[in-house]
């Protein structure tokens, strides 16, 4: 589905490489967990797939399109393929909720369309079925500004997924959230994952819930990929090549890693 | 307890704001000197004050006595003409400076682009509406539109200026979350940008529209219409209690003016 080989980014003036040599494949439905200390790359990682941040080597292959060298026009159509989820939610506070997930299809309607806010029929259903899947119907006319985290974070899950996306990439959902929202929204994305069969890259600092939801983790440490393969693998030693020392054990212990498969599914 | 008894009695003194003392030295000394220096070119002609005198007294008496009727008609023409400069002005401003604030904006513009229009801000800026006036009136003739034509050029190093560091301002995520849906430059700032930046928007221009007002009472003194222009008259036939009546007419424009566009902006949110 997804397929990113030898990817690479220097930023401009940096002294090293915010990421080097990434080759990662994701499967149809694949649900990876992208973990690893701050400054990892994983922003810049999963920024690189959509080209929010432009790769300096490599490739990124979404399907059979080769999304790296597109102009810009095609760039824009292949941005579609791809819903995105932000950390601290990236609504637009003073549009309503329907207006945040109708820009959801921005990529699909031409600009006087969108800006007169006559969108199709059905990208309007599915907003308003989308609305009530998250649990906010009657919510729609809301100012975004007016909801708390967690609904403000459904809102932003609705959006991506009015693109009818072909990937999921989300950014660190649940760091300005509560630790029972977190698990809520995580649910969340988990159950309309797998839904559809839409793969996603969730970018997560805080390792249990990966292990919770996300079956696969990949591990990143100054740029690289140290880490790929099972969560319930993820024990001390995997935990130190990715974040380095630390008294793992204990931590662990307090998780009770023994039994990641106690998610009810 | 060795370690903390070596650092007893250590004296210690704010550091110096500058720390060269020559050049502290120096600028204790040469700035008074030079303040002395340079009150010392004024020249003062005392006797040419004290001669003054008599018609600064005769002209704040005529503010206590206002003469609102003998050139009653020519102040409400003078007054209409300058609403309707202010107006048309602030409203060409503002559409002129939509698409260079948004040029002038380096979230938003590419380098060429964005130099461009902080140029013409800087333009617009450098020059204060007396001297844009005198061009204008130069090469658009006496009245009103020499007077439309040099506010809205100087609206556009204001509220182009403002709106840009609003935009640049901005909170980017909301950007970042347009662009990743795949949504062209247009509908990023139409869905994007133009929310966020807004109320902030409408407060400068009404506020813009305010100091036009103002401005359209000093430019007609060099001939771009307006109630400057009949000002300027009521001055030169001595005619201080019209001249007063004009001032009190300002005032009152502007206090209104002022407070109808704070009541404005605080509902803008």
């Amino acid at each position: 589905m997804l397929r990113l080989e030898g990817l690479g980014k220097r930023y401009p003036g940096g002294q090293t490489a915010a990421l080097s040599d990434i080759d990662l494949e994701v499967g149809p439905g694949d649900i990876v967990a992208l973990i690893g200390p701050s400054g990892a790359g994983k922003s810049t990682l999963i920024r690189c797939i959509n080209r929010l941040v432009e790769p300096t080597s490599g490739r990124v292959l979404l399907g059979d399109q080769e999304l790296t060298g597109l102009g810009a026009r095609q760039l824009r159509q292949a941005r579609r393929r791809i819903g995105m989820v932000f950390q601290e939610f990236a609504l637009v506070d003073r549009l309503s909720v329907m207006e945040n997930l109708l820009s959801g299809r921005l990529g699909y309607v031409g600009f006087w369309r969108s800006t007169l806010r006559r969108f199709p029929q059905s990208d309007i259903d599915m907003a308003f079925q989308l609305l009530e899947r998250v649990g906010l119907a009657g919510y729609a006319d809301r100012r975004a500004d007016a909801l708390s985290g967690g609904q403000r974070q459904r809102v932003g899950i609705a959006r991506a997924l009015m693109q009818a996306p072909d990937l999921l990439l989300v950014d660190e959902p649940t760091a300005s959230l509560d630790p029972r929202t977190a698990r809520q929204i995580m649910r969340l994305i988990d159950e309309l994952c797998r839904e559809r069969g839409l793969p996603a890259i969730i970018n997560l600092h805080d390792v249990p819930l990966a292990r919770q939801f996300c079956p696969r983790v990949v591990g990143l440490a100054a740029g690289r990929v140290v880490y790929d393969g099972p969560s319930r693998d993820l024990d001390a030693a995997v935990l130190t090549r990715i974040y380095g020392g630390e008294d793992w054990e204990k931590m662990a212990g307090a998780e009770s890693p023994a039994s990641p498969g106690a998610r009810p599914s | 307890m060795n370690r903390t008894a070596a650092v007893v009695g250590v004296p210690w003194r704010r550091p110096p704001l500058i720390t060269n003392p020559w050049l502290r030295r120096g600028l204790f000394i040469g700035v008074p000197l030079y303040l002395f220096v340079a009150f010392g070119t004024l020249e003062i002609n005392w006797a040419r004050v004290a001669a003054g005198m008599p018609r600064a007294l005769e002209f704040l008496g005529a503010l206590a006595s206002p003469d609102f009727v003998s050139r009653g008609d020519q102040i409400i023409d003078g007054v209409l003409e300058s609403l309707t400069m202010t107006v048309v002005a602030t409203f060409l401003g503002f559409l002129l400076s939509v698409p260079i604030a948004l040029g002038a904006a380096r979230n938003l513009a590419p380098a060429p682009v964005y130099l461009f229009c902080r140029a013409i801000i800087a333009i617009s800026r450098s020059f204060q509406e007396i001297i844009i006036a005198i061009l204008l009136v130069a090469m658009l003739g006496f009245g009103p539109l020499a007077g439309v034509a040099t506010l809205a050029f100087a609206s556009i190093g204001f509220i182009a200026k403002l709106a840009a560091e609003e935009i640049e301002a901005m909170d980017p995520r909301p950007l970042e979350a347009i662009r990743a849906t795949g949504g062209s430059w247009l509908q990023r700032v139409h869905w994007a940008v133009q929310p966020q930046v807004l109320p902030r928007v409408a407060g400068i221009t009404l506020y813009r529209l305010d100091i036009n007002f103002r401005e359209s009472a000093i430019i007609g003194i060099v001939g771009a219409g307006g109630i400057g222009a009949t000002l300027n008259t009521a001055f030169d036939r001595y005619e201080f209690d019209t001249a007063a009546a004009i001032l009190l007419v300002i005032i009152v424009i502007v206090l209104a003016a002022e407070y109808a566009s704070g009541w404005l902006r605080g509902r803008l949110r």
